[in-house]
């Protein structure tokens, strides 16, 4: 650092006095200490994730299962060929994917619901967004298992005591339907999630036009279609990407509810199975990358319009 | 709205009263399965794995006993210690990156934003089999640091975030006084900038410390008995025979709770490390 930085106003738009020379030299390094106070994240993450990343693409392109250790060869696309193949990959897509929109889908709409009757004033409300908040704070696989044994089991769980109260049919939730199960564990633990960013939304509302339109006539219904949905449009799509991105690599409830059968093994579980049971290094790798794919997929339609949200946010 | 003054109000007072009903009863069915596990976990295991429900009983700590006989407390132990260090990692190393990318300038900051935020979307299934066999090679598989440190680089990109939206709240004048008067950088940092945000700076260690308490999938694979952290040792009991109810409940009610503290804590705080900063 030259004296020149300390005595002179560093801020790059106050350096007009000083001569060219000295203004560029000064930005040089400002420029430089800045990137050094950058580095150290950026070189932790790239150690941590881009080196791992880009060798699971190595993987993926090799034939490596751990049984078999000393036939370990490039094998090309093969593992990607044999995914698409075997007659694993799609149903495991098809399972992520609609664990997905439909977790996501039914969490903004219950997220809503919740938002709308938090953010009016009543007695306790306080109380009330407190308890809201709790299922997605609590430990997701603790979540899984109090859902399988306490609520949907087919003796002790309270939604079955429910159905046998009112004389309804018993219904094993995990073997009959694995998918409603998984989807309305996920349901459960996102709605304060998505309840949290919509409530933002409302309390950013401007009151004033509420209630103009309130004086004008319009009605509660028509005040919230034509207002205030509008308005939350861009909170609900930072909550729909931000889940569905989390939710796209779900396994906790995967692993402690059906153990993927039934249509819900997700890519995360698929590759989990294969690495771990299976000792296919090779194709586990492959559907690792697949995970990366879709997670682009998804996350591009849907952060073309929230990143200039971020943006718009986030610059001085 | 026609009719006189008083009846619309009465009539609208009764309207709000019915929502607020409303309200709470669907706030508690939500919350039931909370407050369930809390109950189930004083129940004795009898009562707790009966067809119908009690309400009613005499609480004992026999569900909460038996958890700790299973050696819970080592669990938790690995538990807190990955989340502390994961969460010192990402706030230390996070600080001077969302000052660099606030306060002073950087080029192509959108570039490098836009790198923590990628990072952030990378799913654990893309780098958890190149983990596993580095940690497996050198020895360092069921090591609780090194699970540490991969939960660190997990929560980096949302402290940085998170962070970078309140470092953008100091007023410029403050920062701009400071460097007139020839603070240096490091001084700037940690006698100006810190104490304004140092709220939020909990916000985030809250927020990370909050994630990698949580975390399974990683925990899972990385770990096997020796570093083994609470939540793959909540997953075993799905292996579980005879009644294990009572002591299912205990054992989820504290592995839950530091969190559900700290998130009630840091209510205010969530929904902008939830959204990284995005939504304040």
């Amino acid at each position: 650092m030259t004296t020149t930085t300390t005595t002179q106003p560093s801020e790059l738009e106050d350096v007009r006095a000083s001569t060219a020379t000295d203004k560029r030299r000064v930005q040089r390094t400002e420029l430089w200490r800045n990137r050094g106070l950058l580095l150290p994240a950026v070189i932790f993450l790239i150690l941590l994730t881009q080196i791992p990343f880009l060798t699971t693409i190595g993987f993926s392109l090799t034939k490596w299962n751990l049984l078999y250790p000393n036939d370990r060869a490039f094998a090309g696309f093969d593992n990607y060929t044999s995914a698409l193949t075997s007659g694993d990959l799609w149903p495991s897509i098809r399972a992520t994917v609609l664990i997905t929109a439909f977790s996501v889908t039914l969490a903004v709409l219950f997220g809503l619901l919740f938002a709308v009757l938090l953010d009016r004033p009543f007695r306790g409300r306080a109380l009330a967004r407190t308890l809201m908040i709790t299922p997605f704070l609590i430990m997701p696989a603790a979540a899984s298992l109090i859902w399988k044994y306490s609520m949907f089991d087919t003796n002790i769980g309270m939604l079955n005591w429910v159905f046998r109260t009112l004389h309804l049919p018993v219904v094993a939730w995990s073997t009959e339907h694995p998918m409603a199960t998984v989807v309305i564990v996920l349901t459960w633990q996102f709605t304060p999630f998505m309840m949290l960013i919509l409530l933002a939304g409302l309390q950013g509302q401007d009151k004033g036009i509420l209630e103009a339109a309130q004086v004008d006539g319009a009605g509660t219904w028509r005040t919230f279609t034509w207002i205030t949905l509008p308005h939350l449009r861009m909170y609900i799509e930072i909550g729909v990407l931000l889940g569905s991105v989390i939710i796209l690599q779900v396994f906790d409830p995967i692993a402690i509810l059906t153990k993927g059968t039934g249509g819900t093994k997700t890519l995360a579980y698929l590759l989990y199975e294969r690495a771990f049971i299976g000792l296919d290094v090779g194709q586990a790798a492959a559907y690792g990358v697949v995970t990366v794919v879709l997670t682009i997929i998804v996350a591009t339609i849907a952060l073309k319009s929230v990143f200039k949200v971020f943006m718009a946010g986030g610059s001085r | 709205m026609n009719g006189s003054g008083s009846t619309t109000r009465s009539k609208t007072s009764a309207r709000g009263a019915l929502t607020t009903l409303v309200t709470w009863i669907l706030v508690l069915i939500f919350f039931f399965p909370v407050f369930w596990m809390v109950l189930n976990g004083f129940k004795p295991e009898s009562l707790a794995s009966s067809v119908n429900p009690t309400f009613i009983f005499k609480p004992v700590t026999e569900g909460y006993q038996l958890a700790m006989d299973r050696g819970m407390a080592g669990y938790l132990q690995n538990s807190l210690t990955a989340a502390v260090i994961a969460t010192i990692i990402s706030v230390v190393l996070a600080i001077p990156a969302a000052y660099a990318l606030s306060i002073r300038r950087v080029k192509n900051v959108e570039n490098s934003l836009s790198f923590f935020i990628s990072t952030r979307f990378m799913p654990l299934a893309a780098i958890v089999l190149p983990l596993f066999m580095i940690f497996k090679t050198v020895g360092l598989l069921d090591n609780i640091y090194m699970l540490a440190i991969v939960y660190g680089a997990m929560n980096l990109p949302v402290t940085v975030w998170m962070m970078r939206s309140f470092f953008l709240e100091v007023p410029y004048e403050i920062i701009e006084a400071a460097r007139v008067d020839g603070a240096g950088m490091f001084r700037e940092i940690v006698r100006i900038v810190l104490p304004l945000v140092l709220p939020g700076v909990a916000a985030a260690a809250l927020i990370s410390f909050i994630f990698a308490w949580n975390e399974y999938f990683l925990a899972l694979l990385l770990t096997s008995s020796a570093a083994r952290t609470t939540p793959p040792f909540l997953g075993s009991f799905v292996d579980g025979r005879g009644q294990f109810l009572a002591v299912l409940s205990a054992a989820a009610t504290i592995a839950a709770l530091p969190v559900i503290i700290a998130g009630w804590a840091a209510q205010k705080q969530l929904v902008r490390g939830l959204s990284m900063g995005a939504i304040k």
